[in-house]
């Protein structure tokens, strides 16, 4: 086997080919390419993400040599989306790239239809009456949409779609399912052919936790009337009998075992959001249903039947201290078992499949095995019209963001990042953008009219508009709509992670609102 | 002067200024009308030679400074509190307006004017260590918001593996310098930067080298390499007679790291916030599996390989070291590896997870990279500038699951060997080592016994090995002034013995020793007396 010379390798370890392929059949579409759509769409570009569009209407300036590095000199007068996009094509000749002259403002009104061909549309710099346009738009062409603003030393992302299903969700921490509080008669079976007594030492510090911990739980349940360790003096006898079972104090087993002896006493059954997943409407299914759901619908049966209350096993076990021979059975205990649920789940989903009158075959085994795996960390994710959130935000979050002191400066630049644009559509410029020259008293102004809108914008929620900090008030209008570099170079790198996960269906994108804070870096998402 | 500056660390530019000023202002000037001003010796902070003057910049752009310095030199006039000017249209349009506007949440010595950012421009001078990841983000970054004297040092060629988010590079360029490569790129798209690159390793660079920079970007992946250049700048830390970081030793560092999804970005002012040694401790231990797990009782793919790389390779190649760079060696590794596992019916070993597993693979994606570098670029402006408020002191992002920010502000360790004051001693410069031995085995905060004694790294007198000891010995009638080059202030770490509460622990103690010295001559001529 050659050595492979993969230009992808750094990543392809972190969403597989899989998630590589998902990336590089997407086509993505970028509204304006300022610093934030060009560095946002640079980072997708080098991940081999399948084709890119980008759309802008203006002329390269002298002013972009000063924040954007997909211009040059020998670029000012040209059409900013070509040179942009030729300047992207140079970083991976394997991505389509296009450039559409015309102003994204323009398009929205004109041509909605236009959007529908994409994947997924990277909406930047733009303000709120074309964004609320688009992002109608593109819920009603199913095409996804992420909203990405720089502006001074603050800006936000925003996902915008129905729902994103996650089956892949990979969490960081999560604890691995290995049924102590619950195991099965074969798992059963295969402990009581060990011996915690071996006189062997090296047995002895070789027989893995699981092991020692199902026999040590049953021993506790015979005397315990047939429960387990429940309480913190329970669970802490039951560590002391792990102790006294230990023949020298360089056991790693038994130091494993009692790490990981709340194992058995964690209780049965599924997570409070495996639970809320598998109540949703959605789980009645239709022959329109996603595949998604057929899945869930097929677990719910499951968990309700031969589960008995469990969700499928994932068949994985982590590494532990053990012989060879110990640990290979024990794995090939736990596989026999997920193969077992993961056949009863497939039976579920072929036969509902037929009900809902779809092909029996239509979703793949190695669809419904990789859900098995997954059963536990399902995730849903569900986004409001971006309209709904500005009309009626949830205003029990928004009071309580208001008085926090972690979050009243990114709620503050939430509120006034869309009183920026109520001025602009009075005023034709943002806030302390002035021609020229300028003065204390043109600037003066500029903060009080400021204010007044973002205290309406408050009031209009019933809120009190005291809560806007004349400091943040002042920083917009230092500000002056600039695009900062460094600004448009982190929301771009936001947005752009924010798209591999949506296009990959791996981990899970943010829900809410982020908000830049490049003040104190202190940022927040909020959920409104 | 620094010590008459309290509160919060002024930006550099104001500092640099004011030893301008105090030179000579006429000089300042006229120096400003000229159109390229590089000149280190002004300042009196940066080295004495000229590493840039090497990379010239084209005719083009050095009418295109010049056409900027003409203009800016016109809106000076009409630069009046009442009425400041700012160039629409021009190309540090966006930025001009942070570093010329005032503002409420700024940093305390924030001097907003036209004229900010062409300091900037002129005298500061910023360190990128690393040309990978985060260093092409970095230059990039740097270039783009103002900065115009930027130098980056890796010793690393170019890699196939690289291109995925080290977007400077081309695959036509594998196996060239990156950091050669990476500076002539972002010369080549922004004009009038100037990115002097180092092809080498950050060891081979001297103290002085270090010295010349305002602030130091670190875009590295490894402890180790962190470690040193910490050591460097904490090297030039100095304190005043109560144990205050004295301001103009003190060089801003700002550090990302980055793997996979996860990232951070964090500011180090050393003496004022925790150094990286302060917080050691953030990092996690490595993934070592026990020998005699992988010779005896394998049970992961994982063992195999290692098993195969570290145990198999020697006993088959007896002497010759493993190359992990070479396809051949990770290619025997892995056979050897698919070998073992099926000799134990363990499942998963693939090449791709022998290259990881051997190399230590950190999976690593563009946006990441983006993220962390843009954060620490904005705080390196916020500390050239004082344009806004800064981040306290460490931020952490993770987008693996939704999307998580957060910023600590950590504490530093007083008694941290590398950027604490350590304990003042005065010394007379006569002084031998011996004598100096017996003063801190009586020195009321130290009380060391048998203690060990080094000087940068240098051995002065070793209690251990008998070797060693011998080797030192003659170094304890020596007065410590003269070991210690006859600087009149150094550092010195002492390892020895202590007892508190009835229990003796081997320690290590920082040493800060000022000479008194009355003259170089005298002081020479003492030495011979001994104390």
């Amino acid at each position: 086997m050659a050595e492979p010379k993969n230009k992808y390798d750094r990543q392809l370890r972190i969403w597989g080919e899989q998630g590589q392929a998902a990336l590089e059949k997407a086509s993505i579409c970028l509204l304006n390419c300022g610093p934030t759509g060009s560095d946002t769409l640079k980072n997708l570009v080098l991940g081999g993400i399948g084709s890119i569009t980008v759309v802008d209407g203006s002329k390269v300036e002298e002013s972009d040599l000063g924040n954007n590095f997909m211009v040059d000199v020998k670029s000012v007068g040209q059409s900013k989306a070509k040179c942009v996009c030729s300047f992207l094509q140079e970083l991976n000749d394997a991505v389509k790239a296009k450039f559409v002259e015309e102003f994204p403002e323009d398009l929205i009104d004109r041509n909605p239809s236009f959007f529908k061909q994409f994947t997924l549309v990277i909406a930047t710099q733009l303000q709120e009456r074309s964004m609320l346009k688009l992002d109608k738009i593109c819920r009603e062409a199913n095409t996804m949409l992420v909203i990405a603003r720089s502006y001074g030393l603050t800006g936000l992302v925003r996902i915008s779609l129905k729902e994103h299903d996650v089956i892949e969700s990979k969490p960081d921490h999560f604890l691995d399912n290995l049924r102590l509080n619950n195991p099965w008669p074969e798992l059963k079976q295969f402990s009581e052919t060990i011996d915690l007594n071996v006189t062997d030492p090296v047995v002895h510090k070789h027989t893995p936790y699981v092991v020692i911990l199902v026999k040590m739980a049953e021993e506790w349940a015979k005397t315990h009337s047939g429960s387990l360790p429940s309480t913190r003096e329970e669970k802490k006898e039951f560590k002391d009998l792990l102790k006294a079972k230990m023949q020298a104090s360089d056991e790693d087993n038994y130091k494993e075992a009692i790490e990981a002896s709340f194992k058995v006493s964690t209780p049965r059954g599924i997570s409070s959001n495996l639970r809320q997943i598998i109540s949703d409407s959605l789980v009645e299914v239709d022959s329109t249903s996603l595949d998604f759901w057929i899945l869930v619908a097929a677990l719910k049966e499951f968990i309700e039947n031969e589960g008995d209350g469990e969700t499928p096993l994932e068949g994985s076990i982590p590494d532990m201290t053990s012989l060879t021979e110990y640990y290979i059975s024990l794995q090939k205990i736990y596989q026999a078992k997920a193969e077992a649920d993961f056949l009863a789940i497939e039976q579920r989903v072929r036969s509902i499949l037929k009900r809902v009158g779809r092909d029996p075959g239509s979703i793949s085994k190695t669809t419904i095995k990789n859900f098995c795996r997954n059963a536990r960390k399902l995730t849903v994710c569900r986004y409001r019209l971006i309209e709904d959130e500005f009309n009626s935000p949830n205003l029990s979050e928004f009071q309580k963001y208001l008085t926090d002191e972690d979050y009243s400066t990114a709620v503050g630049f939430y509120i006034l990042l869309r009183a920026v644009d109520r001025f602009a559509i009075v005023y034709n410029r943002f806030p302390g953008m002035f021609d020229g020259s300028w003065s204390y008293r043109e600037m003066d102004e500029d903060i009080s009219r400021l204010k007044t809108i973002g205290v309406g914008l408050l009031s209009d929620l019933g809120c009190n508009g005291s809560y806007l900090s004349e400091d943040l008030i002042n920083e917009m209008c230092r500000y002056g709509g600039a695009e900062l570099h460094t600004v448009a170079a982190f929301i771009g790198g936001i947005a752009a992670q924010e798209v591999i996960k949506l296009i990959t269906k791996q981990f899970v994108p943010m829900c809410g609102t982020f908000i830049f804070n490049g003040i104190d870096q202190k940022s927040q998402l909020l959920t409104l | 002067m620094a010590t008459t500056i309290t509160g919060q660390l002024m930006s550099f530019i104001d500092k640099i200024k004011r030893v301008i000023k105090k030179i000579t202002h006429t000089l300042l000037t006229s120096v400003r009308l000229k159109p390229t001003r590089r000149e280190g010796e002004e300042g009196g902070e940066e080295g004495g030679e000229d590493p840039s003057s090497s990379a010239s910049t084209n005719h083009k752009d050095d009418k295109q400074e010049n056409q900027d310095q003409n203009q800016s030199q016109e809106n000076k006039g009409s630069a009046a509190m009442a009425s400041p000017t700012e160039q629409q249209g021009s190309r540090w349009r966006d930025l001009d307006k942070l570093l010329a506007r005032p503002g409420n949440l700024v940093g305390s010595n924030f001097d907003p004017s036209p004229q900010l950012k062409e300091d900037l421009q002129e005298y500061t001078k910023v360190l990128v260590v690393g040309a990978g990841g985060l260093g092409c983000e970095l230059l990039k970054d740097f270039a783009l918001m103002g900065f115009r004297n930027i130098e980056v040092i890796d010793m690393d060629t170019i890699e196939v593996s690289n291109l995925n988010r080290q977007f400077l590079f081309r695959l036509q360029d594998v196996g060239k310098p990156k950091a050669e490569v990476a500076a002539m790129r972002v010369m080549e798209r922004v004009s009038g930067v100037n990115i002097v690159p180092h092809f080498c390793r950050i060891e081979d660079k001297d103290l002085e080298f270090y010295s010349q920079f305002n602030i130091i970007a670190l875009g590295l992946d490894s402890i180790e390499a962190r470690s040193y250049i910490n050591g460097v700048v904490c090297s030039f830390l100095e304190y005043d007679a109560d144990d205050n970081a004295l301001e103009a030793s003190i060089k801003p560092m700002v550090d990302g790291g980055t793997e996979g999804f996860k990232g951070h970005a964090r500011v180090i002012l050393p003496g004022l916030t925790p150094c990286f040694e302060c917080t050691i401790w953030l990092f996690p231990p490595q993934v070592k599996y026990p020998l005699c797990t992988l010779a005896e009782t394998p049970r992961t793919a994982a063992h195999c390989i290692e098993y195969a790389h570290l145990i198999k390779w020697g006993e088959v190649h007896s002497g010759k070291p493993f190359d992990p760079d070479d396809p051949k060696h990770m290619q025997w590794v892995y056979a050897e590896a698919v070998m073992r596992a099926e000799l134990f019916g363990i499942t998963g070993v693939t090449y791709t997870l022998t290259q990881g597993v051997v190399k230590n693979i950190i999976p690593a994606i563009a946006s990441t990279n983006a993220i962390v570098s843009a954060a620490c670029a904005l705080e390196a402006l916020k500390i050239a500038t004082a344009c806004s408020q800064t981040m306290s002191n460490y931020l952490t992002y993770n987008g693996q699951e939704g999307l998580h920010t957060k910023v600590t502000e950590f504490v530093k360790d007083n008694d941290c060997l590398v950027c604490g004051p350590g304990v003042l001693i005065e010394l007379d410069s006569s002084v031998t080592l011996q004598k100096f031995i017996e003063l801190i085995g009586e020195h009321p905060k130290l009380l060391l016994s048998k203690p060990s004694v080094t000087c940068r790294g240098e051995n002065l007198y070793m209690q251990a090995p008998p070797v060693l000891e011998e080797m030192t010995r003659s170094n304890l009638q020596k007065p410590l002034y003269d070991l210690m080059d006859k600087l009149s202030y150094g550092i010195i770490h002492a390892n020895g013995m202590t007892r508190a509460n009835g229990i003796t622990t081997s320690c290590l103690k920082k040493i800060r020793i000022s000479f008194k010295v009355i003259a170089d001559g005298v002081a020479d001529m003492d030495t011979a007396g001994g104390v």
